[in-house]
C-alpha cells in the first residue's frame, strides 16, 4: 500500500531558505544538516521596541518555548530588530514556520527562518554601525527601526549640510 | 523516498539511466493523477479522458505503480472522490482485469486501514468503493452485501459502542453518493439495513454528548450527536427519493462508455474482529452556527438535515485535512470549492473552521493554524470574508452564556491573536452591554480575558487606547512588580534589614555560602526561640530572598530566568519541603500578580529546574489564596501546562526505556548469529541490563508521580465542588452560578484533554474518588467521561 505520495504531502513552509550564515564554523553540508534538524528559528523584521514577552506570547502558540535570545546592537547593546526562538522539539518549530512566519507581531509582518543554533556572539548585529546589516543599506524610513538606514541617514545629513 | 545521488560510475550506465528514467516516469504519473481535476484550460471530462488514455498505455510497464497511486488518492483525497472514481471507471471500461485488480487492492487497503486504527481513511475507502457502483466498476448487489456485513456488527455481543458506531457511520455516510443507485437495484435490502440502523440508533446510549457540545443551549441550533444528525439527513434523502443534486458527478458525462463496462463483485468482506488495541474514533457533535437566515443575499444555505449540508461539510473538512500545512494552498482550495456559486461558500467555510477549532476534546489540527488560515482567507476575499467573520464573532459573543468554557478559551485566544494582526480594530461599543453585568458573567469575563491576551501581544497603554473609555473596568492592570520591601515605609516589616543585605550581596556578586549566611538572620515566625530546627521551613526566609531576587530581576523574562539559574542551589535548599514549595509559589504570586504571563513562565522554569514539583503547583492553584483567581484563564493555562510537562516527562523516559530494550534485543540477535566474543558480550549485556533496570525504576517513579498529580487534581475538584453544592443546598439557593458552571466545565476539561492517560486510572478513580456517595452532579461528569470510549 502506498504510504505517501510526494505530490500530496507538500510542506513548503518548512523548507530551508537560501540564506547561509557566513560566520558559520563548518562547511555548507554541515550547516544544512543542522538547519534541517534545528529547533531554533531566526526571527527578523521586529520593531526595535518589540519585547521578549511579546515574542514569547506569539511563539508559544506553536509549542513550549525553550529560550529566546533578543538581538542586540553590538555597540549600544539595545534591541536591534531580530531574535532567536528555540523550541524543545522540532515539530513545534515547524509549526511556527508554517503558522507564525509571515504574520504580524507588534503590527509588523515578521519573518522566521531556520537557524543552525544559537552560539554566544550571534545575538549581535553585524552591520558596521552596530545594528543589522540590512539597516545599513536600506533606503526607506522605518520609525520602528531607527528611522532611515545608516547610509541613507548619513547621506541625508551630508545633503543637509550642503544646503547651507 | 530518497533518490540516490551517489552515482556508481563504475557500474552499468545504461541500467542507471533506465532506473532514473523510470523514476521520472513514475513521478510524472503521480503528478498527472494528483493534479487531475485542478484548474485547467480544458474541461474536466476531456482531462479525464486524456489521462485514462495515458494510463491505459502505461499499464503494461507501470501497472503496480498506477495501482498504488490510485489507492492512495482514494484514501487521501476524498474531496476529489468522484473525479477518481470516474477515472477508475474509464480504466475499467478499457481494461477489465485492471479494474478487478484495483478493487481487490482497495479491499486489502480497507482491511489495513481498519487494522491500523485509521478509521477516517477507512471511511473514505468505503465511500470510494460505493461510488464505484455509480461508475459500473462494482456490481450494486455486492456493495449491498458489504453494507449488510457492516451492519451485522450491531449484533455483536460485547462490542464497544464506538465500534458499532463506526460501521454504521461507514454505511450511512456513503449513501449520499450511492443511495439512489443501490435503492433502485435492491430496495428491500436497503430498507432492511436502514431499519436495523434505526433501531440501533434508538437504543444506543448518548451520555457522552453533553461533554462534547460547544453550546449547552438548544437554541438557535441544537448541537446534535453526529450519528443522529446523519440519520436525519439520510431519512430526508430517502424521502426525497434519493435525489441528490450537490455532488459533482463527472461519470454522468461518460455514461454511454461506462455502462458498456463489465462490473466486478466485491469479495466477501468480514469486518475484522474487535481487539484490545483497536481505537475507534471518538463520538462527536455537529457544530452549527449558521442557517438560511444568516446569509443576507445570494444563494441559500442548505438546511441542517439536508444531505447537501453533509456533503459540503465533509468536503470542506477533507480539504483542510489535505492542505492544513500550507495555508495559502488551503485557503485557495477552500475558496475554489466546486459548486460554490450555488451555496454561501464563505459561511460554510467559516462554520467548518470554527467547528474544527471548537471540537472537543481537541481540534484536528493545532489551534494557531486556524487563525492563520482565516487571515489568508480574508486576504483572498477582502470584500466578503471579513464581514462573515465579524458576523460569526458577534454571534458567538451573543451566545457566550451557554458556551462551553474550553471553547470560550479557544474563542478568546483566537480572537485576540486575530485582532493583533489587524491593529486591534473592533467595534467595541457594540459590546457595551457587557459593562452593566457582573464581572464574573461570561460576556464581561470574555472581554476582560481578550484584552488581557491582547496586551500580551502588545502593551498596556495600547489597550487603553483601543477601547472606549467606558471599558476601563475591563482593562487589565499594568503588569508591574509589587515589591513588599519597597522603601522606608516598609522598614518595620520583619526581615526588612535582611532584604537590604541580600540586595547588596547579590549586587556585589556574593557566592551562595555568603548569601545563605545572610539569610540565617531571618527570624522564623513559625518557631519559638529554640534554634534546634535550623533547617525547618521558614516562610519569611523564602519571602525575603525571593522577593528581593525577583525584584532585581524584574526587567524581563531573561533576567528572571538568569536569576533562577544563578541561585538555583539556594532556592532548592529553601524549598526542600512541600510547604516550602507551596510558599515559593505564594511569594511569586504576591510579587507578580499583575503580570500573569510572568507567573506562568516562572512556574514553568521552576518545574523544569525542579525547584517546585507538579503536585505543588496543583495544590497551590486549588489553595484558598488562589480562590479569587480560580476562574481566570491564566490559572488554567498554568495547570494544563503543568500536566503537559508531567506527561511529556513520562513519555520521554518511557521512550528511553524502550530504546534501551530494543538495543539489548538487537545485541542478542547479533550474538545469536554468532559473530562476537563471549566476554565482550556479557559485559555489554550487563551494562545495558543495568541501564534498563534503572530506567524501569525511573519510569515507575514518573508514572506514579503522574498518577498522583491527577489524583490530587480530582480530589481538590471534588472538595470545592462538594463544598459549593452543600453550601447552596443549605442556603436554599441555586447552585448553578457562573462560578459553578466554570468549575464543573474545568473538571470536564481535565477529563477530556487527558482521557487516554486517565483511562489507566479508572479503577482507582471509581473506588477512591468517584464513588456513589458523591453528589450526582459531580458523578455525572465522571460517567460522561466513561461513556466516551465504551
Amino acid at each position: 500500500m502506498a504510504a505517501n505520495l510526494n505530490a500530496l504531502h507538500s510542506d513548503s513552509y518548512i523548507d530551508i531558505s537560501q540564506y547561509r550564515d557566513q560566520h558559520f564554523k563548518g562547511n555548507r553540508y554541515e550547516q544544512e544538516k543542522l538547519l534541517k534538524q534545528s529547533c531554533t528559528l531566526y526571527v527578523g523584521n521586529l520593531s526595535f521596541y518589540t519585547t521578549e514577552e511579546q515574542v514569547y506570547e506569539l511563539f508559544s502558540k506553536s509549542g513550549d518555548v525553550k529560550r529566546i535570545v533578543m538581538g542586540l546592537d553590538k555597540i549600544k547593546k539595545t534591541a536591534c530588530g531580530f531574535c532567536f526562538v528555540e523550541y524543545y522539539t522540532r515539530g513545534d518549530s515547524e509549526n511556527a514556520m508554517r503558522f507564525i512566519n509571515g504574520t504580524r507581531l507588534d503590527d509588523r509582518i515578521i519573518r522566521t527562518d531556520w537557524d543552525a543554533g544559537f552560539k554566544e556572539g550571534r545575538q549581535y548585529g553585524r552591520g558596521k554601525s552596530g545594528g543589522q546589516v540590512r539597516d545599513e543599506y536600506r533606503q526607506d524610513y522605518d520609525p520602528a527601526r531607527g528611522g532611515y538606514g545608516k547610509l541613507a541617514h548619513l547621506q541625508r545629513v551630508a545633503d543637509g549640510r550642503q544646503k547651507y | 523516498y530518497m533518490r540516490s545521488k551517489h552515482a556508481d560510475h563504475r557500474g552499468q550506465p545504461h541500467k542507471k539511466r533506465r532506473a532514473s528514467e523510470s523514476i521520472e516516469i513514475e513521478d510524472r504519473l503521480e503528478s498527472l493523477i494528483c493534479r487531475v481535476g485542478e484548474k485547467s484550460t480544458s474541461s474536466l471530462e476531456s482531462n479525464l479522458e486524456g489521462l485514462a488514455g495515458v494510463l491505459e498505455a502505461d499499464l503494461p510497464n507501470y501497472k503496480n505503480k498506477i495501482l498504488r497511486i490510485l489507492c492512495a488518492v482514494a484514501r487521501l483525497l476524498p474531496e476529489k472522490l468522484t473525479v477518481y472514481t470516474t477515472l477508475v471507471g474509464l480504466l475499467n471500461a478499457r481494461n477489465y482485469n485492471f479494474g478487478g485488480e484495483f478493487v481487490e487492492a482497495m479491499v486489502r487497503q480497507l482491511k489495513e486501514t481498519i487494522k491500523s486504527n485509521s478509521f477516517y481513511e477507512a471511511v473514505y475507502v468505503v465511500r470510494f468503493l460505493s461510488d464505484l457502483v455509480n461508475c459500473h466498476v462494482i456490481a450494486a448487489p455486492s456493495m449491498v452485501a458489504m453494507f449488510e456485513n457492516f451492519v451485522s456488527v450491531i449484533q455483536e455481543e460485547d462490542a464497544p459502542q464506538v465500534r458499532r458506531d463506526w460501521y454504521v457511520y461507514a454505511v450511512l455516510s456513503s449513501l449520499p453518493w450511492v443511495g439512489k443507485e443501490l435503492y433502485e437495484k435492491k430496495d428491500v435490502e436497503i430498507d432492511r439495513i436502514l431499519n436495523q440502523i434505526e433501531s440501533y440508533l434508538k437504543r444506543r446510549q448518548k451520555t457522552h454528548v453533553i461533554m462534547l457540545q460547544v453550546w449547552t443551549a438548544e437554541k438557535p441550533h441544537p448541537q446534535e450527536e453526529y450519528l443522529d444528525c446523519l440519520w436525519a439527513q439520510i431519512q430526508k434523502l430517502k424521502k426525497d427519493r434519493w435525489q441528490e443534486r450537490h455532488i459533482l458527478r463527472p461519470y454522468i458525462a461518460f455514461d454511454s462508455v461506462l455502462c458498456e463496462a463489465l462490473q466486478h463483485n466485491l469479495p466477501p468482506f468480514t469486518p475484522p474482529p474487535h481487539s484490545e488495541t483497536a481505537v475507534y474514533p471518538m463520538p462527536r457533535v455537529i457544530f452549527r452556527m449558521f442557517d438560511y437566515t444568516d446569509a443576507p443575499e445570494g444563494p441559500v444555505m442548505p438546511g441542517s438535515h439536508s444531505v447537501e449540508r453533509f456533503v459540503i461539510e465533509e468536503n470542506l473538512h477533507c480539504i483542510i485535512k489535505s492542505h492544513w500545512k500550507e495555508r495559502k494552498t488551503c485557503a485557495a482550495q477552500l475558496l475554489s470549492y466546486p459548486g460554490k456559486n450555488k451555496i454561501p461558500l464563505n459561511y460554510h467555510i467559516v462554520e467548518v473552521i470554527f467547528a474544527e477549532l471548537f471540537m472537543l476534546p481537541f481540534p484536528p489540527h493545532i489551534d494557531v493554524m486556524y487563525t492563520t488560515l482565516l487571515i489568508e482567507l480574508c486576504k483572498l476575499q477582502p470584500g466578503s470574508l471579513p464581514q462573515v467573520l465579524a458576523q460569526a464573532t458577534e454571534m458567538m459573543y451573543l451566545r457566550l452564556d451557554s458556551m462551553n468554557t474550553t471553547c470560550i478559551d479557544r474563542f478568546m485566544s483566537w480572537f485576540s491573536h486575530h485582532l493583533s494582526n489587524f491593529q486591534f480594530r473592533w467595534s467595541w461599543d457594540d459590546w457595551s452591554d457587557c459593562l452593566t453585568q457582573d464581572l464574573e458573567k461570561p460576556k464581561p469575563k470574555f472581554v476582560k480575558e481578550v484584552l488581557e491576551k491582547c496586551m500580551r501581544l502588545s502593551y498596556h497603554q495600547r489597550m487603553v487606547d483601543i477601547v472606549p473609555a467606558s471599558f476601563a473596568p475591563l482593562l487589565p492592570v499594568n503588569p508591574l512588580f509589587v515589591y513588599k520591601y519597597m522603601d522606608e515605609s516598609s522598614s518595620t516589616l520583619p526581615g526588612y534589614p535582611v532584604t537590604i543585605a541580600i540586595h547588596n550581596a547579590i549586587k556585589n556578586r556574593a557566592n551562595n555560602e555568603e548569601i545563605l549566611n545572610v539569610l540565617k538572620d531571618v527570624p522564623n515566625p513559625n518557631q519559638g526561640d529554640d534554634d534546634d530546627e535550623v533547617d525547618s521551613f521558614n516562610p519569611l526566609k523564602i519571602e525575603v530572598f525571593l522577593q528581593t531576587l525577583l525584584h532585581l530581576a524584574a526587567k524581563s523574562f531573561s533576567h528572571s530566568f538568569s536569576a533562577l539559574a544563578k541561585f538555583h542551589e539556594i532556592l532548592k535548599a529553601l524549598t526542600d519541603s512541600d510547604e516550602g514549595k507551596l510558599h515559593i509559589l505564594r511569594v511569586l504570586y504576591d510579587v507578580w500578580k499583575n503580570h500573569p504571563q510572568m507567573i506562568s513562565v516562572i512556574v514553568d522554569k521552576m518545574i523544569r529546574t525542579q525547584i517546585v514539583d507538579c503536585a505543588a503547583v496543583a495544590n497551590w492553584i486549588f489553595s484558598p489564596e488562589m480562590a479569587h483567581d480560580f476562574t481566570r484563564f491564566y490559572v488554567w493555562e498554568i495547570l494544563h501546562s503543568t500536566i503537559r510537562k508531567m506527561n511529556k516527562h513520562v513519555q520521554k523516559i518511557q521512550k528511553e526505556l524502550d530504546e534501551a530494550k530494543e538495543k539489548l534485543e538487537k545485541q542478542h540477535r547479533r550474538r545469536d548469529s554468532g559473530d562476537e566474543d563471549d566476554d565482550k558480550n556479557s559485559d555489554e549485556d550487563g551494562l545495558l541490563e543495568e541501564q534498563i533496570e534503572r530506567l524501569q525504576e525511573k519510569v515507575e517513579t514518573a508514572q506514579s508521580e503522574q498518577k498522583n498529580l491527577f489524583l490530587v487534581i480530582f480530589q481538590r475538584f471534588i472538595m470545592i465542588l462538594t463544598e459549593h453544592l452543600v453550601r447552596c443546598e443549605t442556603a436554599g439557593v441555586d447552585s448553578n452560578t457562573p462560578w459553578y458552571k466554570n468549575c464543573i466545565e474545568r473538571l470536564q476539561q481535565i477529563f477530556l484533554m487527558h482521557y487516554q492517560i486517565i483511562q489507566q486510572y479508572m479503577l482507582t478513580l471509581e473506588n477512591l474518588l468517584f464513588t456513589a456517595e458523591l453528589d450526582h452532579h459531580i458523578l455525572a461528569v465522571y460517567q460522561q467521561f466513561c461513556a466516551l470510549q465504551s
